[in-house]
């Protein structure tokens, strides 16, 4: 770790910006490669932003591995690793950043109102968020997995159900819970609905259950905070894309964003990101997905 | 009246949804009512009985049970059971859960509501149970004692006969509230019955509320209009007999 920070430090005053690293020693925050002076067109949201030396990201604050609150009140995740890349591309040190919560209602409002620059905070694109936001990317596809007691190699994926003689709990009314059902040889003996994912947790827990459903970042979230009683079996069975949210009609900022998310694949530090966050409890390191520039 | 007709076209669209509900919530309130009237019977003979512990036993079981909301009872059956290692399969009942095939299901959250139901309920039919005993004047249980009758002689010829007419109607309010009671078992683990029918359907399948919540409101109706007017008939012969 202090070798790390050595590098980190030596490399941040390279680049002639040594107050960055100063009090900033147990977070890998440091690593995150910021431009020097960049420059860009006149009248673009880049050259705004490069000017003002600052920027309001919006992301999540209760997502563990991709966008939740340290101790000192600092988010961290891959949401936030993902911010800040680009950020640095735009010569913004992480410490310039004002990160705003956007809970997942209020995250089209707060683009509209200008409240944040851009949004990552688990932020699935679709065609009818589209009509409000353009969205850079995806960086990321989440989509459904299965979390099951550590150690229980039984199941690998959603077609061990089909056998009949293994139990799934998801939660009531959720579409993981409805996507699930076509898996199952029979409902009656095999799926549990409770109202939240803690209820179900319990009983992967307690054993009334074999496995538990829904996207993974939420299944992630469980494992973070019980890493020696659950694990992820299998991959994901369904795709959510997450992008990156930004002003509608906005398209030189958002070819900006795609630009750097597929630099970052590049240069690797889109998989450092990974790693340092979700990746500690996911070990699949994913690739970037194919940018979708419309 | 668009509406109304639009209402009726989600229901008819869902109508398998609801009858399999309804099949769900009937078996439950069948043997959730047999179990409650037989752990309720249990309970009110030992709160007469002339042993006091038996009696101390009855009263804290009556005590317990019927101060509780049932949304507590139900979350200890399905969540503090499992936590001492219970899933209930003394109701595996052999014969019973080829009936009633949930009863021998690897998941166990049919029989913890199974069970929660019975034991809430068990304390209002030992309630009304005992108000039906104590509606029979003391002269007959004396009588009886006096020739020579044993407690539970007593009780099976003389005091119990006359207690269930008295006991009828009160005993079949408290099942009405059980059947209306069982809906809270959709909440806690149990798929399909018509309240987790109706949840998933508004919820997940994104179904306007108002349809389908008339729609599962049938469904209890069946249940418990027949169930009430049975005991306006029960009632109107014991005023005949009287």
């Amino acid at each position: 770790m202090r070798i790390k920070n050595l590098v980190a430090v030596a490399a941040i005053a390279a680049l002639g910006l040594v107050a960055a690293a100063c009090g900033d020693d147990s977070d890998d925050s440091s690593d995150v490669e910021v431009a020097d002076n960049p420059t860009f067109a006149a009248g673009t949201t880049m050259e705004r932003l490069a000017n003002a030396g600052t920027i309001n990201i919006g992301t999540k604050i209760d997502q563990p591995g991709f966008g939740m609150n340290n101790l000192d009140g600092k988010p961290e995740g891959f949401d936030v690793e993902i911010s800040k890349i680009i950020a640095g591309k735009l010569g913004i040190s992480p410490d310039k950043i004002n990160w705003v919560e956007t809970q997942s209602a209020v995250r089209e409002e707060y683009i509209e109102q200008g409240k944040v620059d851009f949004i990552t905070a688990t932020y699935t694109i679709n065609d009818k968020r589209k009509e409000r936001v353009d969205f850079a990317g995806p960086y990321y596809e989440a989509g459904q997995s299965l979390m099951v007691r550590k150690g229980d190699d039984s199941i690998k994926g959603p077609e061990a159900f089909r056998a009949g003689d293994k139990t799934v709990c998801s939660v009531t009314g959720s579409t993981p819970a409805e996507n699930i059902k076509q898996y199952l040889a029979n409902e009656a003996s095999q799926l549990v609905l409770f109202d939240t994912y803690d209820k179900c947790r319990d009983a992967l827990q307690n054993e009334q259950v074999d496995a538990v459903t829904t996207d993974n970042v939420i299944l992630l979230g469980y494992i973070s905070k019980a890493e020696d009683a659950f694990q992820l079996a299998g991959d994901t069975f369904t795709t959510e894309p997450y992008g990156v949210g930004l002003k509608k009609g906005d398209t030189e900022f958002r070819n900006f964003i795609n630009d750097v998310l597929e630099e970052a694949a590049e240069s690797g530090a889109y998989e450092e990101a990974w790693k340092n966050t979700a990746g500690k409890f996911d070990s699949n390191t994913p690739e970037l997905p194919q940018i979708d520039r419309y | 009246m668009n509406t109304i007709s639009e209402y009726w076209e989600t229901i008819w669209q869902y109508r398998d949804t609801f009858r399999s509900g309804f099949w769900v919530t009937l078996q439950i309130c069948v043997l959730s009512a047999t179990g409650a009237l037989l752990i309720g019977s249990l309970v009110a003979i030992a709160r007469i009985s002339p042993v006091p512990p038996l009696r101390a036993a009855g009263t804290a079981y009556v005590t317990i049970f019927r101060n509780t909301p049932l949304t507590v009872i139900m979350f200890f059956a399905a969540f503090a059971l499992p936590e001492l290692g219970s899933n209930a399969d003394f109701l595996r009942i052999p014969g019973l859960d080829k009936i009633f095939g949930r009863l021998g299901t690897d998941l166990p959250y049919f029989r913890f509501a199974v069970l929660a139901l019975s034991m809430y309920t068990a304390a209002f039919v030992c309630e009304a149970i005992r108000s039906g005993i104590n509606a029979v004047p003391a002269g007959q249980a004396e009588a009886a004692r006096s020739l020579g009758l044993t407690f539970i002689q007593n009780l099976r010829h003389v005091v119990l006969p006359q207690a269930w007419k008295a006991a009828i109607v009160p005993l079949g309010s408290v099942i009405i509230a059980m059947i209306k009671n069982s809906a809270l078992a959709g909440f806690f683990g149990v798929v399909g019955d018509l309240s987790q029918s109706a949840n998933s359907l508004t919820s997940a399948g994104g179904e306007p509320v108002i349809p389908i919540f008339i729609g599962i409101s049938i469904g209890y109706l069946i249940l418990t209009v027949p169930l009430g007017l049975l005991l306006d008939q029960v009632e109107k012969r014991r005023a005949v007999t009287r």
